[in-house]
């Protein structure tokens, strides 16, 4: 029997090392997870009684004290009009068979769930590691599945425009994505600093038909963007739709992205119980604003027994320049929610950094705030170096590239595994749920130029 | 009241057949000296109300004049408290009324009971939250309230009947009528087009459910939109261009003041 190293040579059996029958056998099992729960069964499952946060409060879209609704008086309209929208929608069949097609039909669902033993092996646990690999979809991430959703409601709801906002660009790429497939007309907001660091999810917009308006208000990134997208919104309330690209801002977007994002965890439960017959014991992912991570919770939150860990960016370290809004922030209104946030002494917003435009965003949806006050998730952070490292561990155990957001949630790991005693002698038989939540292509400027910066 | 500065403001102002001038500036914008300087000259030259900025670092409801402004403010020293002394300042030799405008959260932060509790013993006499719809707005209003100050309520050009009814019921002072679907700055539409009229049955229908003075803003540049305006509603609220007057120095802002003011005259 040969054994391989965690880093391809073969030098013998080694402790942490894993067999190659084992993998195959495990890996194998993968493609008997076909059976997936059909996606509109998630969405009307939402109409069903759930323990999730929400349901337990007043129909105000709270979590706790999070969320609500603080908008400019003119958008208050526009966002009742949403929230009775999407509940008539999400109530009738043939929409969310629509959605379901969509996805399955263009979009690339459902997505892989692939065992990631090499990785294991190199982390020296005996837990086996799963990944979710939203980084399949169409577009790259698992943004799509949140703007499908959206832009066919815009559409149900004689919505003539689409406007969006983008931190990393696979939002704007995503919303673009879809609006070309509908055939409405796109405008996506996106910081100067962004637009920079991610010229070539530019030019797919542009490609796309979608028009990119670089934002240089502010810290010119994902904040000042949705600012501009909230201006846009409130002098066009009525014919115009905002795909916004998180589980945050005013009610109904932060239970309706969670909605739609659901298919991530409700896949993920099917495919593990096909391969391990069992659920995880541990779910991983990364948070910005947090849409992949409550698309992967959402399943699992009413199952005491499985642990959720959220992972932030720390940027260049929690006393420097960072987003981590749970280790750092606090309370505050902002972007229509009442959430965790970045702020001053004043409640002045504070500037937000991460190598990953796309966590670099001084606040977190309500219903992370809620779930890391009642302790049901708990919230690491990860720094710039962390995750840069990280891709390169995914990409040389697993052939995966993963976005630097989603690395955060690899970086996260060894301490994930440290907090669960899932060392080399412990482990065995458990099983952690990783959402891959985006592929690293569009991050590979930012990685070369960041590689090539010479070392202090 | 006999002591409601606001209410003696829009009574005046009616008994001089003319709408009251409500004047919008930023608090701190070019320096607490330039600021005050500003606010003073804009009473003088006979603005009845005045609406006191208070900068934010995400003024999303805002178009670029304010946000600008807001962003020197800031450059320097602005915060809640400063903002809160330089009214104090104003109110040992100005007897106007002043309203606090402003974004939800420097306001939480500071805690709604502090806050409201500041703003009164500083000499405001009423909070204006541009992101606090009814629905949420009661951790800062409920404490205004309790100090006696004014809740002023917006309505926009979408709002609903029934909203209306909702919005204009728990504010007090006046009811600010938003005359554009937009942020601050925006072209006001054109007189006798399809928007003019719509804007006439918003500012007719708020006044059927409320008793409250009218003051319509957004877009009000120039005397003859002041004068349109001034013939539909009680108020009248500038500022965009004040605040670009306002960088220019406190005589601009007297100049355009008094033009604004001539306006008013029914």
């Amino acid at each position: 029997m040969i054994f391989v190293d965690v880093d391809g040579d073969r030098r013998g059996h080694r402790p942490g090392g894993v067999s190659r029958d084992r993998v195959h056998r495990l890996r194998g099992l993968n493609h008997a997870a076909a059976a997936v729960v059909p996606l509109h069964a998630s969405l009307q499952a939402a109409n069903a009684v759930t323990t999730t946060p929400d349901d337990a409060l007043p129909r105000e879209g709270n979590f706790g004290r999070f969320g609500g609704r603080w908008v400019a008086e003119t958008l208050m309209p526009a966002v009742v009009e949403l929230e009775r929208a999407w509940d008539e929608a999400r109530a009738d069949p043939s929409f969310v068979a629509a959605i379901d097609t969509t996805l399955r039909q263009w979009a690339g669902r459902p997505s892989a769930l692939s065992p990631a033993l090499r990785l294991a092996a190199k982390l020296g646990t005996r837990a086996r590691l799963w990944l979710k690999r939203e980084d399949c979809n169409h577009t790259g991430s698992h943004k799509i599945n949140n703007c499908v959703g959206q832009v066919l409601l815009a559409q149900r709801m004689g919505k003539t425009r689409i406007i969006a906002e983008t931190g990393a660009g696979q939002h704007g790429v995503a919303t673009a994505t879809v609006c070309a497939y509908v055939g409405l007309p796109c405008v996506v907001y996106m910081g100067a600093v962004d637009v920079e660091r991610q010229q070539l999810n530019v030019l797919r917009m542009r490609m796309l038909g979608a028009e990119v308006v670089p934002v240089t208000a502010g810290s010119a990134t994902l904040k000042d963007a949705i600012n501009e997208a909230l201006r846009d919104w409130v002098a066009h309330p009525v014919d115009t739709h905002y795909v916004i690209g998180s589980v945050m801002g005013p009610h109904p977007y932060p239970t309706m992205v969670r909605e739609l994002q659901r298919v991530i965890g409700r896949e993920a439960k099917a495919q593990l119980h096909a391969a391990v017959g069992k659920l995880p014991d541990a779910v991983v992912a990364c948070v910005g604003g947090g849409s992949n991570a409550m698309g992967i919770f959402a399943d699992f939150v009413a199952d005491p027994e499985v642990a959720l860990f959220g992972v932030e960016a720390a940027g260049a370290g929690l006393d420097g320049l960072h987003a981590a809004t749970m280790a750092r922030g606090s309370e505050g209104v902002y972007h229509g929610m009442r959430s965790r946030v970045l702020q001053d002494d004043d409640g002045q917003l504070q500037e937000a950094h991460s190598i990953s435009a796309g966590l670099d965003y001084p606040g977190v949806g309500p219903e992370h705030a809620w779930l890391h006050e009642t302790g049901r998730a708990r919230y690491l952070s990860v720094d710039d170096d962390g995750a840069l490292a990280a891709v390169t561990t995914l990409a040389r155990t697993e052939g995966i590239l993963p976005a630097l957001e989603s690395a955060h949630a690899i970086a996260a790991l060894p301490e994930v595994l440290a907090l669960l005693g899932y060392d080399r002698d412990r482990g065995e038989g458990r099983d952690v749920l990783i959402n891959v939540s985006g592929r690293g292509d569009k991050d590979m400027h930012t990685i070369a130029a960041r590689m090539q910066e010479p070392t202090p | 009241m006999s002591d409601d500065r606001v209410a003696a403001a829009f009574a005046r102002a009616r008994s001089e057949e003319r709408a009251a001038l409500v004047a919008y500036l930023t608090a701190y914008d070019g320096g607490p000296e330039h600021s005050l300087a500003c606010v003073r000259a804009a009473i003088d030259a006979g603005a009845d109300v005045i609406e006191l900025g208070i900068p934010f670092s995400d003024p999303s409801a805002d178009g670029p004049a304010i946000c600008a402004a807001m962003v020197r403010a800031r450059a320097h020293g602005a915060t809640v408290d400063r903002v809160l002394e330089l009214l104090a300042t104003l109110r040992r030799s100005h007897d106007a009324a002043v309203v606090l405008f402003g974004y939800a959260n420097p306001m939480l932060h500071k805690g709604g009971e502090a806050f409201a509790a500041a703003a009164a013993q500083a000499g405001a006499d009423g909070v204006l939250v541009v992101d606090a719809p009814p629905e949420s707005a009661g951790p800062l209003r409920e404490p205004a309230r309790a100090h006696g100050l004014h809740w002023i309520p917006l309505v926009a050009p979408t709002t609903t009947a029934e909203r209306r009814t909702l919005i204009t019921a728990g504010g007090s002072g006046f009811v600010y009528a938003i005359t554009l679907a937009g942020v601050t700055g925006a072209a006001l539409q054109e007189q006798g087009s399809a928007a003019d009229a719509t804007l006439r049955a918003q500012l007719e229908a708020t006044r059927a459910v409320t008793s409250l003075p009218v003051a319509a803003g957004f877009g009000v540049r120039r005397r003859t939109q002041v004068v349109r305006l001034a013939a539909l509603a009680d108020g009248v609220v500038v500022g965009t261009a004040l605040v670009e007057a306002a960088q220019r120095g406190p005589r601009a802002v007297t100049e355009l003041v008094h033009e604004l003011r001539e306006g008013c005259l029914r």
